[in-house]
């Protein structure tokens, strides 16, 4: 295509060009770093996101010393679950709340009535995220390690593992979560649609009990969310190799951990593109 | 260059039954105060939040700054601000790092210091928005509606819970930034707000426009007939007349001297504005609960 020819006349009355709207890469990075900001104000968020999985690891490592049979000690053996959990609360649990709590009370509405692109807010919401989940880890592994002796895995290729993981569960429930707070009406009821199901899944997902004691239609049921493959995955990564064992086919199925979790981002992505409002139901 | 800012025809939009707007039509200059006076529900909010391109319209046409609310992109957001009427959260930071973020979004903003002192928050500039009064939480609002330096600004019910002395600090902002060529949209259901501020008056109740002027002459308030009323013989004498002066030099000549209880009365803005709400309330009582 030729550029059009500008008629010098008018070239010299028109208005300057407005300057280009600032980058949304760069936005969303701002947005990241305010949202941080904003996030450790709250200490009691702070705590409520944080606490959970280091206090259920301090409870059960002291409690439930050689409860199960499993050849490791408890902290070794809840350590990769309790991760699991952990990067779920500061994902899912932590998205899908303050989404619903930022739509109700209009944080969400002032945004609307800027140019900020909404591409920026959700990069703004990753950096948090992967912010909180890098927190997390490294809370657990330092009690775990610090206070437990706990045994991490020594070989690059157990931590790549436990990395991929990582990244693939944190993102697919940092979406799941981000659709789930555009279903319910409010951002109390957010809680309890959030709140509910995560627990549910805890107690499912081989966090608190050992897979090989739930029955066969709960593993089932369970597998169908993202938690239980991540809490396999990270086994697969912390545990000796002869622990597959324990699981539900007697090995670590790493193909059907990436096929799951990797499933749950797409899946995830598409009900947060379908669903996502700026405004609440009552706005209209 | 266009003087129009805003033209809208036709507009409608309706919640299940209830009809919120029912066919609203104006135009707003460039360079104007315009005010939506109105009691709560009368429509006149939704009618700006489609003009903000937050809520969609069911019909109509609606031009805001050249463009189309409901589909214009960021650049058009870039030239428009909002300070919204409801509750509206902000990030956890303090008030000035809060503005400094909110210029960053747009392409020519204006200095966030000179902009936190404008509105009277350079006292509070290092505090958390939560600890703010709530006067002051509705500055910050206006802070953040005004750094991108918008060519119009909506005001949606920007005073309410104000003191009347914040209130007239708060008209003397809007009057500032109207000199600097801003064209504004207030919506309130405060008249003294809308008599001091505004250029032009738009009455909306039920849905509709019921009266579109300027505060003087707002539902015929400038050429509306005075009563005069006084007693005479034991009875009160009531007349309307556009001639109040004649009808008092009569009634004096009569009594030669003082007229007994003699008033002479010309409606308030207050009973226009009551007047023109309450207008054909029964015809279409159904639409809007007011």
């Amino acid at each position: 295509m030729s550029a059009p020819t500008k008629n010098p006349e008018s070239a010299a009355t028109a208005p300057p060009q407005p300057p280009p709207l600032p980058g949304t890469l760069r936005l969303g990075l701002s947005r990241g770093w305010v949202e941080i900001r904003s996030f450790t104000r709250e200490w009691e968020s702070m705590v409520f996101t944080f606490s959970m999985p280091t206090l259920v690891l301090v409870f059960f490592s002291v409690i439930f010393d050689d409860m199960f049979d499993t050849g490791v000690s408890a902290v070794d053996y809840y350590l990769p679950g309790l991760i699991a959990m952990g990067l779920m609360s500061v994902s899912f649990q932590n998205l899908g709340t303050g989404i619903a709590t930022e739509r109700e009370y209009g944080g969400l509405r002032r945004l609307r009535g800027t140019p900020l692109a909404p591409a920026s807010y959700f990069i703004g919401k990753t950096v948090m995220v992967l912010f909180l989940a890098l927190g997390q880890l490294a809370l657990l592994l330092g009690v775990a390690v610090l206070v437990f002796g706990a045994n991490l895995p020594t070989d690059a290729a157990s931590w790549s593992t436990v990395g991929w993981v990582f990244v693939l569960g944190t993102i697919g429930c940092a979406l799941l979560g981000t659709a789930v707070s555009s279903l319910a009406r409010t951002a109390q009821a957010a809680s309890a649609v959030i709140i509910v199901p995560f627990l549910l899944l805890q107690f499912t997902s081989g966090i608190f009990v050992p897979v090989y004691l739930l029955p066969e239609w709960v593993f089932n049921g369970a597998a169908l969310f993202p938690l239980l493959w991540m809490a396999q995955g990270l086994r697969a990564g912390f545990f000796p190799d002869g622990m597959a064992a324990l699981e539900a086919s007697g090995s670590w199925d790493l193909h059907l951990v990436a096929l799951a979790l990797g499933a749950w981002c797409v899946v995830g992505l598409v009900l947060t593109l379908a669903t996502f409002r700026w405004k609440t139901r009552k706005d209209g | 260059m266009d003087d129009t800012a805003i033209e809208v025809a036709d507009l409608r939009k309706s919640y299940g039954e209830t009809h919120a707007v029912a066919g609203i039509d104006l135009s707003i200059s460039r360079g104007e105060i315009f005010s939506f006076l109105g009691p709560n529900g009368a429509g006149k909010s939704t009618t700006v939040e489609i003009l903000e391109g937050f809520r969609h319209r069911d019909s109509g046409t609606a031009r805001v700054l050249g463009q189309d609310p409901g589909t214009a992109g960021r650049d058009w957001r870039a030239r428009i601000g909002v300070v919204w009427q409801k509750e509206t959260m902000a990030p956890k930071i303090p008030v000035r790092a809060l503005v400094r973020h909110f210029a960053s979004y747009y392409p020519s903003p204006a200095d966030p210091d000179e902009v936190v002192d404008r509105v009277g928050l350079s006292e509070k500039a290092g505090a958390l928005p939560e600890v703010l009064s709530g006067g002051q939480r509705r500055r910050l609002d206006v802070a953040l509606g005004i750094v991108g330096r918008p060519e119009l600004l909506f005001l949606d019910e920007p005073t309410t819970g104000f003191d009347p002395g914040a209130r007239r600090d708060f008209w003397g902002l809007v009057r500032n930034l109207a000199d600097g060529g801003t064209t504004i949209v207030l919506t309130t259901h405060y008249l003294e707000e809308a008599e001091a501020l505004a250029d032009r008056v738009c009455v909306v109740a039920r849905g509709r426009v019921r009266a579109l002027d300027t505060p003087a002459d707002l539902g015929g308030r400038s050429a509306a007939r005075a009563v005069v009323s006084w007693r005479e013989d034991g009875r009160r004498h009531e007349v309307a007349t556009e001639e109040p002066a004649r009808v008092v030099c009569e009634a004096a000549a009569r009594f030669d001297g003082e007229v007994p209880e003699l008033t002479v009365h010309r409606p308030t803005l207050e009973e226009i504005y009551l007047g023109l709400i309450a207008d054909g309330a029964e015809h279409d009582r159904t639409e809007v609960p007011a």
